[in-house]
């Protein structure tokens, strides 16, 4: 099944990171992060709040230069061609940014007005779809309206690649949806690239193709959703050893007289445990995974 | 076509789509002949990714299940139902997989297990 997704080498990627750190004081916002982006596909940035998802992509941008590593979008320099790649690139970001006393239209007008490539008719096809008044102002608009607004501003000039940074908070599940649908369509038109960034679990499984989950950093986990999933179950065991081997233990949390264990292994029987007794074992979801990785401190 | 998409589980989705065609294929829900939704449809429906539902479709295609057409569409093959006991016993592994793993917490032995399913089809007026 693997044969048919686009392997994330750097050969055609969109985004290239290589090594990137960042260190802001005494903390690394960044740790070597590597990871590649394949046309076409969908990538997921799953993290904490802080674990470095907000930097990742003011680097993609190229609003920041990296302290170490390099970054190549469209395999370009974007902070030394930020015009070329901005130009291919639709961002929403997760402030919305856009001037509160413009009326929708005027909003469209004046965003269009910096993209050679605007598309005012697909513009007026997405108000139409999202139902956004094009007299409403900006600052009457409801978290919902201003999300679609953020959103056709970032579409419209049909970019290869839409960088969405977590698209989806603040709004309630039928936004949401609403959000997630669009983002969907725009996949299936156009074969277009998307990076985004979520803390909402569910959104990143039903969209990504590859997921990275980024913890105090570092890109801890990362790889095609489905063998992401596939590399980790979740284990019920009693007479856990202390001499146990616990180099593929992502996370051992004690319950009474058992422990919880998330373990990287793909079958119960990979998982050698030093005699402890398996009570119980299942396949782990993503946010097993995410939990787990955030306990390990 | 009604498929159910959970996450959240240890499942994935392109799974869950392939195992819910196929199911509806061989119970007949599904007829031979019958088309299944175009890739975007089914995408936008489900709220998934559509390069999943692509490949979900090319798992069914490989399993003989259902046929490409040349330009476009997707159909059900011909004795998807018939012929395929193999997978229709595949359609009840997992759920018996899941009912051994819960006996076994439960420290239940294999013979209970084949008792209480025998005595669940009298039950239910199977033979």
């Amino acid at each position: 099944m693997s044969d048919l997704l686009p392997t994330p080498s750097s050969a055609e990627a969109v985004i290239s990171v290589m090594g990137l750190t960042c260190r802001y004081q005494r903390v690394n916002a960044l740790d070597d992060v590597t990871l590649h982006i394949p046309k076409g596909s969908v990538f997921g940035l799953v993290g904490e709040n802080g674990a470095g998802k907000t930097t990742l992509i003011r680097h993609l941008l190229g609003l920041q230069c990296p302290q170490a590593g390099k970054v190549r979008v469209f395999g370009m320099d974007p902070v030394a061609k930020s015009t070329s790649v901005l130009a291919r690139l639709g961002y929403l970001s997760e402030t919305r940014d856009l001037a509160p006393w413009m009326t929708v239209a005027e909003m469209i007008r004046f965003t269009g007005a910096f993209y050679p490539q605007w598309d005012f008719e697909y513009a007026e096809a997405l108000r139409r779809e999202f139902a956004l008044d094009p007299t409403a102002k900006i600052a009457t608009l409801s978290q919902g309206q201003l999300a679609k607004s953020a959103l056709l501003a970032a579409l419209a000039h049909r970019p290869e690649l839409l960088v969405l940074d977590e698209p989806s908070s603040g709004l309630d599940p039928v936004v949401r949806r609403d959000i997630l649908e669009a983002i969907i369509r725009t996949v299936a038109e156009e074969g277009r690239t998307v990076l985004f960034s979520s803390h909402l679990l569910d959104e990143i499984e039903r969209v990504s193709d590859f997921v990275g989950f980024l913890h105090q950093g570092k890109l801890a986990i990362t790889g095609a959703m489905d063998e992401v999933k596939a590399g980790y179950r979740v284990f019920r065991v009693r007479d856990l050893s202390d001499q146990t081997d616990r180099s593929n233990l992502l996370s051992v949390a004690q319950r009474g007289d058992e422990w919880e264990i998330v373990a990287r292994c793909s079958s119960r029987e990979s998982l050698v445990l030093n005699g402890a007794k398996v009570i119980a074992d299942r396949a782990a979801s993503l946010e097993d995974i995410f939990v787990g990785l955030a306990s390990t401190g | 076509m009604n498929i159910e998409i959970i996450t959240g589980t240890g499942v994935s989705i392109y799974r869950q789509i392939v195992d819910e065609v196929s199911r509806q294929i061989s119970r007949g829900d599904l007829p031979p002949g019958d088309d299944l939704p175009p890739i975007r449809t089914l995408a936008e429906r489900l709220v998934v990714n559509p390069n999943t539902v692509a490949r979900a479709y090319l798992e069914l295609e490989r399993a003989g299940l259902v046929i490409k057409r040349q330009g476009a569409g997707t159909y059900v093959a011909e004795g998807g139902r018939a012929k395929r006991k193999s997978d229709r016993m595949k359609q009840v592994t997992a759920l018996t997989d899941q009912l051994l793993a819960e006996a076994e917490a439960m420290d239940l032995e294999l013979n209970d297990v084949i008792g209480l399913v025998r005595m669940r089809a009298r039950k239910a007026g199977r033979r």
